[in-house]
């Protein structure tokens, strides 16, 4: 490839070439940075984890406020060995999971049903739609007199807070379907459980996972506030009765767990969202 | 006026030939007629091109034929065959979809897959089975939408400027491609397209639209491959540019 761009036109009179790139590939400007390194995602983080532990360590941060990092993760380390963390790891994963497997379903299906017949969007979508508006830890109250203090409780308010977004964007999704690809679908004459099953669905998944994303990680959340009721294991029960004494590394390991844990299933569902949806080719992906 | 929808004007089907016939058809948007009693009969077999200006209602009659125009109000009577496909300007292929499953979307018959291999080979893009359509250039994309399309081993080929979003050379490539699925499979096509040489290269028969109405209708008995300079073909090139208002002054 010529460095000289003089002949374009023809009408450059100086002999010297305005650009002398010497690249293989002349881009012009970027326009879309180029994609980071895992480690380049890390910066921020990292540097506040620095910071923290600086003023731990300088004595400006107190450690009835907040733990160092250091301090956290040994009581973490310790906690895990010793067999303590592990209970309640598990019972608030129990707890996620359950959650986050009904109220996806029911989302689905209700966006489904809402979103391909008319009875369905007239019964379904405004209800949704006030459902949205109440916080779910607002529920709690009437969610006890109605379910106990037990566990199905706590994960049916967990699903109620899994299944807004899954359903917002899922809903979205469908009704959002490409009228050329509806078209496309009468000229071939498909019938309607090919048309949902090879069209809408598949044209709907990007905002399923746009949905599920935002849930996987706020599943985890609840918990924090449901786990102050009427139980003795679970993440939160763990950070509430740290409060009671105190122990600010103890709260800043639930933390750290949760963190962990929303992240993973973020991942976990990015993963999946990028092998199913392998036909697309977007930026940053 | 009122005018009831097409499903009151009779959407009739003959299944036993691929010929065409609309009687009076009209087409009205916000009571702007389109389409002003257009009747009209396409024979089994024929290549027509449907010329016209912008606006002139070419898509308009085209939706009609391929039954895409429930809300449009209209009345009059079409009658096409069962067995029709349609090639869009865009190809529509389904982008979750493998260029394979794209073509053989919606078909039945004793080995789908099969045809559509076969049907991939015949447009020139054996062994893309697998591939996803985003991987196509756009010309091959619309490859793929006749694939598509003429699989169905349809009676009647309805395509609204397919080519139109391509280069002439790809263009002139899909002429050849077109012709020659078509001498073998033998449908009656009808081509909407603004260019008069894509028209007199593959038509068997022209019509322009007009003001609402048929402003022109010839046949070309002309044996391919055409040239361009041949005089009967400059004679109707003369022709069709004053039908169309343009006037040629190089
Ligand atoms: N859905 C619609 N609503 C309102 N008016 C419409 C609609 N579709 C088409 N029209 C009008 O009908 C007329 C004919 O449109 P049509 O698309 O059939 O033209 P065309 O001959 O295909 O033009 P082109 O060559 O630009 O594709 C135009 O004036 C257009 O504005
Ligand atoms: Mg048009």
């Amino acid at each position: 490839m010529s460095a000289e761009g003089s002949t374009l036109g023809g009408r450059i009179t100086s002999s010297t070439p305005r650009t002398a790139q010497a690249s293989s590939r002349p881009g012009g400007t970027r326009l879309v940075p180029r994609r980071l390194t895992p480690l380049g995602r890390l910066l921020g983080p990292l540097v506040l984890l620095a910071l923290w532990e600086l003023a731990a360590q300088t004595g400006l941060l107190s450690p009835k406020l907040l733990a160092a990092p250091s301090t956290a993760l040994i009581t973490g380390y310790d906690m895990l060995a010793n067999g303590t963390l592990l209970p309640h790891w598990l019972a608030s994963a129990w707890r996620a999971w359950w959650g986050l497997g009904i109220g996806v379903a029911a989302a689905v299906l209700l966006a489904l049903a809402s979103g391909l017949t008319r009875i369905g969007e007239a019964s379904i979508d405004s209800l949704v739609q006030i459902k949205r508006a109440i916080p779910t830890l607002a529920l709690i109250p009437l969610a006890i007199l109605w379910l106990g203090i037990g566990e199905t409780m706590k994960i049916a308010l967990i699903a109620g807070s899994v299944f807004v977004p899954v359903y917002i964007n899922t809903h979205a999704a469908i009704k959002g379907i490409d009228i050329r690809h509806v078209e496309l679908a009468r000229t071939l004459g498909l019938g309607k459980a090919v048309f949902i099953r090879r069209i809408v669905l598949p044209g709907a998944l990007p905002g399923f996972f746009t949905g599920l994303r935002l849930s996987v990680t706020s599943c985890w959340a609840s918990l924090v506030v449901l786990e102050q009721i009427n139980t003795t294991q679970g993440i939160g029960y763990l950070m509430n009765r740290a409060r009671d004494y105190g122990q600010t590394e103890i709260i800043v390991v639930g933390l750290v767990i949760y963190m962990v844990l929303g992240l993973a299933s973020d991942a976990a569902v990015r993963a999946i969202e990028r092998s199913t949806l392998r036909y697309r080719k977007v930026i940053g992906s | 006026m009122t005018m009831p929808s097409v499903s009151d004007s009779g959407l009739a089907t003959d299944a036993a030939e691929g010929s065409v016939v609309l009687e009076r058809v009209t087409r009205a948007f916000q009571g702007r007629r389109v389409l002003n009693e257009i009747s009209l009969h396409i024979a089994a077999g024929e290549f027509v091109a449907l010329l016209g200006m912008s606006g002139s209602g070419k898509s308009t009659l085209l939706r009609a034929l391929a039954g895409l125009d429930e809300e449009v109000e209209g009345e009059g009577l079409i009658r096409v065959p069962t067995a029709r496909s349609v090639l869009f300007q865009d190809s529509r292929l389904l982008p979750w979809e493998s260029v394979l499953d794209n073509i053989t979307l919606g078909l039945d018959g004793p080995d789908p897959a099969q045809a559509g291999r076969q049907a991939l080979a015949s447009v020139g893009l054996a062994g893309r089975e697998s591939a996803w359509p985003g991987q196509l250039s756009g010309g091959e994309q619309q490859r793929v939408a006749l694939a598509r399309s003429l699989v169905r081993r349809p009676q009647l080929l309805l395509a609204d400027e397919p080519f139109g979003a391509l280069d002439a050379l790809t263009r002139l490539k899909m002429h050849a491609l077109l012709r020659a699925l078509v001498g073998r499979l033998r449908p009656t096509v009808i081509l909407v397209t603004h260019d008069v040489d894509e028209a007199l290269a593959l038509a068997s028969r022209v019509l322009v639209l007009g003001n609402g109405r048929i402003a022109d209708d010839f046949r070309l008995d002309l044996d391919h491959p055409r040239h361009s300079d041949d005089p009967r073909l400059v004679g109707y090139r003369q022709r069709l540019l004053i039908t169309l208002g343009v006037t040629e002054s190089a």
